[in-house]
Order: structure tokens, then sequence, then C-alpha cells
């Protein structure tokens, strides 16, 4: 089959052009000593979030650092708005000068220096310079921005094609039709219910794309790393907690402060009550806030599992050793493809599951 | 350390008998395979919230 084949060369390409960046930084290191501290370091920068697009970098001939990737606009709020571009910081190799101020990039965060960029240090080894107030549009907020406005232009254009087309969806749509109606009548219509589930629809769709689309540009060798930022997941289910409490029902609150109900005297419930509230008012945060810990750490730990073992490879350095390592590198790849989407899905899943108690009505008795 | 070890153990046998319960039951009512996998899914992810939150600890 030529046609499979072609299929197979294609992918084969791509997970080599993934490996790329990885391979041109770990050979920069000369020493051998060194090697463990710096795949170590590559990881933990690889998992923050950065002023630039770093594609890859290597050392040229006569020793210095060169940087192959997108700059990004840096916004600083400091007694004023200032804006330039991340390619004056220079990785933090040169000190940006903006408006008779002058900026330096010192581990992932800008502060206010000096002519020459001198930042100080205290005993535990942080920088006492002003930090302004970064605002910037760093790598995680471009790609939230890039998947925000690619799913905006797709889906409103799938929602346009069932008007012009007799209902049929044609094209990308055929895609994602089977996947909404799961979404609707898998996971919306069973925990919230028939009558309420329409308004929860649409945000319950849109968080599940976000977070699978993010998931899988965080396999790309673009390197981003956006729902490992436990910042991001906190906003996510910041929307879910918001939600959840804004629309629950009478018998939502009613079950959370007096959930005996009428089958008790209102003396035997003082001591029980004394107990019960404070768990159930508790349940409120812990909800959302286990939503945040599993993507957050599910993510971060599937990123540093893929990074350590293609750093494995720099340390066997035998035959024996880099192919076992790329196996595995290429077994783990293929899990998180599915992590991405079991992940997205158990979100969506658990929020819908929240909805629920927020909108359930049972009749009194 | 130790602990989260201990932990991470725990979790991996949770998560073992609940996927392999959720197992059984398909085997008997393999109708009810879309419910028995929901179920299955948001225990398991509960569970590995409590591994997640030891290796954190740490």
């Amino acid at each position: 089959m030529p046609f499979a084949l072609n299929k197979l060369n294609a992918v084969l390409i791509l997970l080599a052009l993934s490996s790329t960046p990885y391979f041109l930084q770990a050979k920069d290191s000369e020493t051998k000593e060194n090697l463990k501290a710096e795949i170590k370091e590559y990881i933990s920068h690889h998992l923050e979030d950065a002023h630039d697009y770093n594609l890859f970098s290597f050392t040229n001939d006569i020793g210095e650092h060169v940087y192959i990737g997108i700059p990004l606009p840096i916004i600083l709020w400091d007694k004023g708005l200032h804006v330039f571009s991340s390619s004056k910081l220079n990785h933090g190799a040169s000190v940006a000068h903006v408006d008779e101020n002058h900026y330096k990039l010192d581990h992932g965060k800008i502060y206010k220096t000096g002519v020459l960029g001198v930042i100080n240090y205290d005993d535990s080894h942080h920088a006492t310079n002003l930090a302004p107030l970064d605002l910037s549009i760093t790598k995680g907020v471009a790609s939230m921005l890039l998947i925000s406005a690619l799913m905006f232009f797709l889906f409103s254009n799938l929602a346009k094609s069932y008007a012009t087309n007799g209902a049929v969806p044609k094209g990308i749509g055929r895609f994602f039709e089977p996947i909404v109606l799961y979404i609707r009548d898998e996971i919306a219509i069973p925990n919230i219910g028939e009558k309420k589930h329409g308004k929860y629809m649409n945000y319950l769709l849109t968080v599940f794309f976000f977070i699978w689309f993010l998931n899988l540009i965080g396999l790309t060798p673009l390197g981003v790393n956006v729902t490992g930022n436990i910042a991001v997941t906190f906003g996510l289910a910041l929307l879910t907690f918001i939600i959840t409490n804004f629309t629950g029902t009478k018998d939502y609150w009613l079950h959370i402060f007096d959930p005996l109900g009428g089958s008790m005297n209102w003396y035997a419930k003082i001591p029980l009550y004394i107990i019960l509230i404070p768990i159930e008012v508790l349940g409120i945060f812990i909800k959302p806030f286990s939503l945040l810990i599993r993507l957050y750490a599910n993510m971060q730990a599937g990123h540093i599992v893929l990074m350590s073992l293609i750093g494995l490879m720099f340390i066997f350095k035998s035959w024996l050793g880099s192919p076992l390592s790329f196996g595995l590198a290429f077994a783990i790849s293929i899990i998180e493809l599915l992590v991405a989407l079991l992940q997205a899905y158990i979100f969506t899943m658990l929020s819908a599951l929240y909805f629920g108690f927020a909108a359930e009505e049972h009749e009194h008795h | 350390m130790v602990g989260a070890g201990l932990v991470v153990i725990g979790v991996g046998m949770g998560i073992g008998r609940i996927g392999g319960s959720a197992m059984e039951a398909i085997g008997r009512q393999p109708d009810a395979y879309g419910k028995i996998q929901t179920a299955m899914l948001i225990a398991a992810a509960l569970v590995e919230g409590i591994g997640f939150a030891a290796l954190f600890a740490v």
C-alpha cells in the first residue's frame, strides 16, 4: 500500500522534526559532567513560560549562542506603558533601552536595571532589583490567542455551513460533529439533565476544545506548555467555579447549608451541622481546586517524562541506549496524544457534573 | 520522599482495581459499556488527584 507508506513517512518526518529542538540544544554541551545539570535546566526552562517562541538554539564557531525563534511583544507597566519587542532583551544577554528606562531578563523575569544592566542578588539568590508589572504577550498567551482565533473561525464557519448546506456537515465539520454530539449526549444530558443542559453547552464545548487544542499544541515543536501552567488551569477552574455558584438553584444552596432538610428536628441538627456545613462549604472550593491541580499536574508530568526520556539519549550516548530512549519517547508521545484528549474530556465531564449539582431541583419531601 | 512513593503505590493499586472492576463489569453487562467507562474515568481521576497531591508535596 504506497499510500499508507507515505502517511507513515510523513509521521516519521514529523517526529524527527519535532525532536530537532532537543537535539540541537543538548549538543551544545561539551563537558560530560555538566550534561545532567544542563538537561535538568533545559527541562525546567521548557516547562516555564517565556517571552519568545524559541524553536532551537546552537553555539556558533566563535562560541556565542544563537537563538532561532519568533520574538513576541513585551508590555510593561512602569509609571507608564512601555511596549517593545522581546528581541531587544536578547534572552537575557543584553539590556533593553526603552524610553530612558533599562530592563534586563533574568531567569525568565524582567527587572529594571541601570545602564549597565547589573542585577543584584540577596543571600538566597533572589534578584533585588525592581520588577515592573509584566503584562507581556508571552509564549503561553500568544498560543492561547492563536488557539482562540483558530477556534473562533473554525466553529463560526462550521455553524454557518449548517445554515447553507441543509444541516449536513461538510469538510472539517464531519470530524467535529460527532465530538460535539458526544459532549451533548454523553456528557451534558446525563449529568445536567434534559431540561437545563442547553445553557451550559456553550461553556462545555468551548472548554473542551480549548483544552484539547492547547494540549495538542504542547506536543508540537513550538514547545509551549500552556495547560501545564498552573495560572492557566487556575483561570479555567475559576470559570467553572463561577458558573457553578452563580447558576446554583435554591436546592443547591439548601443542600450545602441544610443537607438533612425536614427529616430532623432543628435542635438535633445543630451538633451535626457544626461538622457538616464547614465540610460542604469547603467542598465548593475543593471541587474546582481538584480540576485545577489535575489538569496542571497531568500535563506537567507528561512534558517532564517526555523531555527526560529524550534527555536520556545524551546521557547514554550509545547504540543501545539511544534507540531505547527514542522508542520510549515515541511510545510516551502516543500516550500523550491520548492524555491530551482524556484530560480535556475529564475536565469537561467533571465541570458538567458540578453544573449538574448546581442545576438540581428535586421535589420537596 | 518515601511517603510519596508509598502514596504512588497506593494510587497505582487503586487505579488498577478500578480498571479491573470496570473490565469485569463490562464483561457482565456489555450494554452498559458507556456508563461504566464514565464512572471508571471519574473514579480514576479522583484517585489520581491524591497521587499528584503527594508528588507535589515532595
